[in-house]
C-alpha cells in the first residue's frame, strides 16, 4: 500500500506542472491585463506598473518565479494580500460549507436511496426518487433564492446572507443553514440515485439471500451486508463530489454572500489576477488529486476484489 | 430501537437548527440602538491606500477614514473646512494658502502637518509608484512633469510647507473647481512614517493599510478588515470634529450581486441596497416608496464611434445614427430608472453648466444624411458591429438601438458581447466600430467630461481629434472669468455634438434603497454622503 501511495504521489508532480503551465500561459494569452480599467492609464504608467509587478521579465522567468514563490506572491487585484493569505482566509469557509453540505448530502441521499431500493417500483420508491429528480433538475441558483424567499423573507427563520453570524466568527450560526441545504440537496439527489442503483444490484445477490436465510434481521442485512457493497458507486462519486462541493460553490457563495474561495476561483480569472488564478487553480488541483487518492484507497479497503496495483 | 434512534436524531437536528433562529433582533434594528450602520458599497475594495486605488467602493471607505484639506458639506457638497481650518486664494487665483488646524491629529497621536501633505503629494506623483490616478494632481504646478520624470526636483513642484501648519499650493492656472478637487482621495494625506516603515513609498501592497498598521486622520478609524466579509470602521474620538460624528461604527459589506443586496436589505441585515435591480423598481415604487431613491448621477451613458474605420469615419453616418434614436423610449421602456435621455454629453447643471448643443432626433433627416453618405435606404451599408461588455443591462439597450436603426434607417448591425477585460483591451486597441461606454465625473465641473475628448487624453479612444476643440479646452483651463470659461466649454461641446465621435444615450441615475432610519443622507450628483453627519434613528416602539 505504501508503494502504491508513493507511486501515486510521484505521478502527481508532472500533472501539477502541466496544470500550472496551462493555467499560466492561458491567462497570459487572454486579451486584456490586470491594469485595464474603464479609466485607461497612459503607456508610461502601464510600463511602470508592469515593472512593479515583474511583468516586464521574460515569460519563462515569470513562470519559474510564479511556481517557486506562489504562496508569497501578491495578488494583482488586492495588492495588500498575498495569494497564500487569500487562500488561507477563504478556503476554510468554503471547506466548512462543503462539509456541512456533504453531511446533508450523505445523510439524506443514503437514507432516501436505501428506502427507495427496498421496495422498488412502489410509492416508497417513487416518492424519494422523484424528490431526487427534482433535486437534480433544480439548479442551485433557483433553489437558493427559493429557500431565501421562504425561510428568510417570509418565515424569518434564517438570515438571508452572511456566514458565521454578525461578526462572522461563530463556529455554527443560523446563516449557515440555507446555503448548506442548497448545496447539500443537489448532491443528496445524486447520491440517493447512486445508492438506490447500487443497493438494487446488491439486494438480489446470493449472499444477501443467504444472510436472510440465516435469520439476520432486515436492518442487519442492510447495514452489515448490503450497504458495504451498495455504497461503492457512492464512494467513487465522493472524490470528485467533495472537490466539487468545495470548489463549485461559486453560485452559492455569491447568492448568500459567503466569503469563500469559490468566488475567487471565478473572479480572479475575470480580473486577470495572474497570481491568484494560478494559486487557486494549483490549490484545487492538489486537493482533487489528494481526494482521489483517498477514494482509491477507500475503494480497495471496502472492495476485496480490488488490489493496490 | 432503531426507530427511536432515528427519531431522536431527527429531533436533535431540528432543535439545533432552530436554536438561534426565530425572529430575533435584526442587525438594522440593533444598529439603530448601538449607532452601527450596516451598509454595502458594492464590491470588495482593492485597497484603501488613497494613492493607488481608483474605484468608487474604495472612495466610500477612504473618506470615512481619511480627511483632506477641505471636507464636503453634507447637503450640497460645497467645500467646507476640513484639516485646514481656513484658506486664502491669491488674486490671480493660482496660489492657495491653507492653514491647518492645531488639533488635527493622526490616529497614532501625531499632529497632521503641512509637510505630511507635501510628502503625500510627492508620493502619489513619484513615477515608481505608478499611480493610475496621479493625473488628478496635474493642476498643480510642476506635478505633471514630476510624475512623468521630466522634473527630478520636487521642490520645483507647487506644494510647499511654509511652516508646520501652513501649506501653499501653486496651480498652473486658476482652477475654479480646485477646492472640490481636493475632496478627491488622491489629494488626501497618508501617514508617511507608517508608509515608510512598511516600505510602501513606491510600491503597492506593502501592508501598511492593514488594520494593525493603518494610521489615518479622519472621523473614523479602521477597526478590522476581513476579506470578503466586511470592513469595520469605528468612531475616532481624537478626530478634531468628533462631536459631529454620530455613528459609533460603520460596517461595509462587499456584496456584488444586486439580488443578494436586496435579500439582505429585506431581511434586515443592511441599511441600504447600493444598486437596485431594474426589475424591482416598480415594486419598490408601489410598496416601499419611502425606501426607494432615484437620484440624478454625474455620469453619462454613451457609445464610442471608431472614426478611423468605415462606416463611422463619415460624420454623416455618425449623425444619421445619432438622429435615428428615440432616447426617451429607451429610458422609459428599457432602463426604467428615470434616466434622462441625453442629447448632449455633459450631465446638465454641473457647476452652473448645461450644454446648449443638442442632437436633433429626426428620422427623416437621418435617412437623408445616410443617403448623402451613399447608403440610400440603408442600401450597401457595410457591416457594423456594436461591442459591449457582457451585462444584461447593456445587452437590452443595444438590442433596442439595433431595432431602432433597423426600423428607421433600414440598416443591420450585429451585437458582440465580450468579457470586461477583453472589451477594455479592444477599446484601447481601437479594435471596434461602435463600443459601449460610460463616464462618471471625477469632480463636479464640465471639464471632467470635456477634456477626455482632447487629442492627448487616454480616455478618448475614438481616434477623433480636432485642433479647435483642443484649443478651447486649453483656453478654458487658463480662463479666470467663470462666465467666459463656461462659454468656452459650450463651444467645445457644440463641436463635439456636431462631429459626434460619440453617441450620447442617457444621463445616469442612481437607483438604490435606503432604510428610513438613516438620517442626514442627502442626495447629490456625486453620490457622496459624508459619514460623520449620518445618524440612525431608533424606531418608535410598536
Amino acid at each position: 500500500m505504501l508503494k502504491f501511495i508513493l507511486r501515486r504521489i510521484l505521478e502527481t508532480i508532472p500533472v501539477l506542472l502541466c496544470v500550472a503551465a496551462m493555467t499560466f500561459f492561458m491567462c497570459r494569452l487572454a486579451p486584456g491585463g490586470p491594469f485595464d480599467e474603464d479609466k485607461q492609464v497612459t503607456a508610461e504608467v502601464r510600463e511602470l506598473l508592469n515593472k512593479q509587478f515583474n511583468l516586464d521579465q521574460p515569460l519563462h522567468k515569470q513562470f519559474i518565479q510564479y511556481i517557486t514563490h506562489l504562496p508569497t506572491l501578491q495578488s494583482f487585484k488586492y495588492p495588500n494580500r498575498t495569494v497564500g493569505e487569500i487562500i488561507s482566509q477563504k478556503f476554510p469557509v468554503s471547506a466548512k460549507l462543503g462539509f456541512f453540505a456533504m453531511c446533508i448530502a450523505l445523510g439524506l441521499g443514503i437514507l432516501f436511496g436505501v428506502i427507495a431500493s427496498l421496495r422498488p417500483n412502489t410509492y416508497i420508491d417513487y416518492i424519494p426518487s422523484s424528490l431526487a429528480m427534482i433535486g437534480i433538475c433544480l439548479p442551485t441558483f433557483v433553489m437558493g433564492p427559493l429557500l431565501i424567499l421562504v425561510f428568510s423573507l417570509q418565515l424569518e427563520w434564517f438570515p438571508a446572507t452572511g456566514w458565521g453570524g454578525f461578526d462572522g466568527d461563530q463556529f455554527f450560526a443560523s446563516d449557515m443553514v440555507l446555503p448548506s441545504l442548497t448545496l447539500g440537496f443537489f448532491y443528496a439527489a445524486y447520491i440517493s440515485r447512486l445508492t438506490r442503483g447500487g443497493m438494487l444490484d446488491i439486494l438480489t445477490q446470493d449472499y444477501i439471500r443467504t444472510a436472510k436465510a440465516k435469520g439476520a434481521s432486515g436492518l442487519q442485512v442492510i447495514l452489515k451486508h448490503a450497504l458495504r457493497g451498495g455504497l461503492l458507486p457512492v464512494i467513487s462519486f465522493m472524490g470528485p463530489a467533495i472537490a466539487g462541493l468545495i470548489a463549485g460553490s461559486f453560485v452559492i457563495e455569491t447568492i448568500f454572500n459567503i466569503p469563500g474561495l469559490g468566488q475567487d476561483f471565478v473572479k480572479s480569472a475575470f480580473n486577470r489576477d495572474y497570481t491568484l488564478v494560478l494559486g487557486v487553480v494549483m490549490f484545487y488541483a492538489t486537493l482533487i488529486i489528494v481526494l482521489n487518492l483517498i477514494v482509491d484507497i477507500l475503494q480497495v479497503v471496502l472492495n476485496p476484489k480490488l488490489k493496490f496495483d | 430501537m432503531t426507530n427511536r434512534i432515528i427519531a431522536c436524531g431527527a429531533l436533535g437536528l431540528l432543535t439545533s437548527v432552530l436554536i438561534g433562529c426565530g425572529p430575533g433582533a435584526k442587525p438594522v434594528d440593533q444598529g439603530a440602538h448601538n449607532k452601527v450602520l450596516n451598509i454595502t458599497v458594492g464590491t470588495e475594495p482593492e485597497d484603501i491606500d488613497p494613492h493607488v486605488v481608483t474605484g468608487v467602493p474604495e472612495h466610500h471607505i477612504i473618506v470615512a477614514l481619511t480627511e483632506g484639506l477641505v471636507a464636503e458639506d453634507p447637503v450640497d457638497l460645497h467645500p467646507v473646512p476640513g484639516t485646514a481650518e481656513r484658506w486664502k486664494v491669491s488674486d490671480d487665483g493660482t496660489v492657495y494658502t491653507f492653514h491647518l488646524r492645531e488639533n488635527a491629529k493622526w490616529t497614532n497621536g501625531d499632529p497632521v502637518t503641512a509637510n505630511d501633505f507635501v510628502q503625500s503629494f510627492k508620493r502619489i506623483l513619484t513615477p515608481a509608484l505608478a499611480s493610475k490616478y496621479a493625473y488628478m494632481l496635474f493642476v498643480m504646478k510642476g506635478a505633471e512633469d514630476y510624475s512623468t520624470g521630466k522634473l527630478k526636483d520636487f521642490s520645483q513642484v507647487g506644494a510647499k510647507a511654509i511652516d508646520e501648519r501652513t501649506l501653499e499650493i501653486t496651480l498652473n492656472s486658476p482652477t475654479p473647481y480646485f477646492l472640490s478637487l481636493l475632496n478627491h482621495y488622491t489629494w488626501f494625506p497618508v501617514h508617511i512614517a507608517t508608509v515608510v516603515k512598511h516600505d510602501g513609498l513606491t510600491r503597492r501592497g506593502s501592508g501598511w493599510t492593514k488594520p494593525e498598521n493603518f494610521v489615518s486622520n479622519g472621523a473614523f478609524r479602521l477597526k478590522s478588515w476581513r476579506l470578503g466579509r466586511k470592513i469595520v470602521v469605528e468612531k475616532n474620538h481624537d478626530y478634531w470634529d468628533a462631536e459631529t460624528t454620530k455613528l459609533d461604527e460603520i460596517h461595509f459589506y462587499p456584496i456584488e450581486l444586486e439580488t443578494t443586496q436586496e435579500n439582505a436589505f429585506r431581511g434586515g441585515q443592511l441599511h441600504n441596497i447600493y444598486s437596485l435591480h431594474i426589475d424591482k423598481i416598480a415594486t419598490y415604487k408601489k410598496e416601499h416608496p419611502d425606501e426607494l431613491r432615484i437620484k440624478p448621477h454625474l455620469a453619462s451613458y454613451f457609445y464610442r464611434f471608431n472614426v478611423t474605420k468605415k462606416p463611422c469615419d463619415d460624420v454623416r453616418v455618425r449623425k444619421a445614427l445619432a438622429m435615428a434614436l428615440d432616447r426617451g423610449s429607451i429610458t422609459k421602456n428599457v432602463t426604467k430608472g428615470e434616466q434622462m435621455p441625453a442629447l448632449f454629453f455633459t450631465p446638465p447643471g454641473v457647476a452652473g453648466y448645461t450644454a446648449r448643443a443638442r442632437i436633433e432626433e429626426n428620422v427623416e433627416k437621418a435617412r437623408q444624411l445616410l443617403a448623402e453618405a451613399g447608403y440610400p435606404d440603408g442600401k450597401g451599408f457595410p457591416s457594423l458591429e456594436l461591442l459591449y461588455n457582457t451585462t444584461e443591462g447593456h445587452r437590452i439597450i443595444a438590442e433596442a438601438i439595433q431595432q431602432m436603426w433597423k426600423k428607421n434607417l433600414n440598416i443591420n448591425i450585429t451585437l458582440e458581447n465580450q468579457e470586461w477585460k477583453v472589451y477594455l483591451d479592444r477599446q484601447r486597441e481601437m479594435d471596434y466600430q461602435i463600443s459601449r461606454a460610460g463616464w462618471t465625473g471625477d469632480y463636479p465641473d464640465p471639464n471632467t467630461f470635456l477634456d477626455m475628448w482632447t487629442s492627448w487624453s487616454q480616455q478618448n479612444q475614438t481616434g477623433w481629434a480636432r485642433d479647435d476643440y483642443d484649443a478651447l479646452i486649453r483656453k478654458a483651463a487658463v480662463t479666470q472669468d467663470p462666465e467666459a470659461r463656461l462659454e468656452l466649454f459650450q463651444q467645445a461641446e457644440e463641436i463635439l455634438m456636431d462631429e459626434l465621435p460619440i453617441l450620447p444615450i442617457y444621463i445616469y441615475t442612481r437607483v438604490y434603497a435606503l432604510n428610513p432610519a438613516v438620517k442626514n443622507w442627502h442626495a447629490n450628483v456625486l453620490d457622496h454622503h459624508p459619514w460623520k453627519h449620518l445618524d440612525l434613528e431608533v424606531k418608535a416602539a410598536q
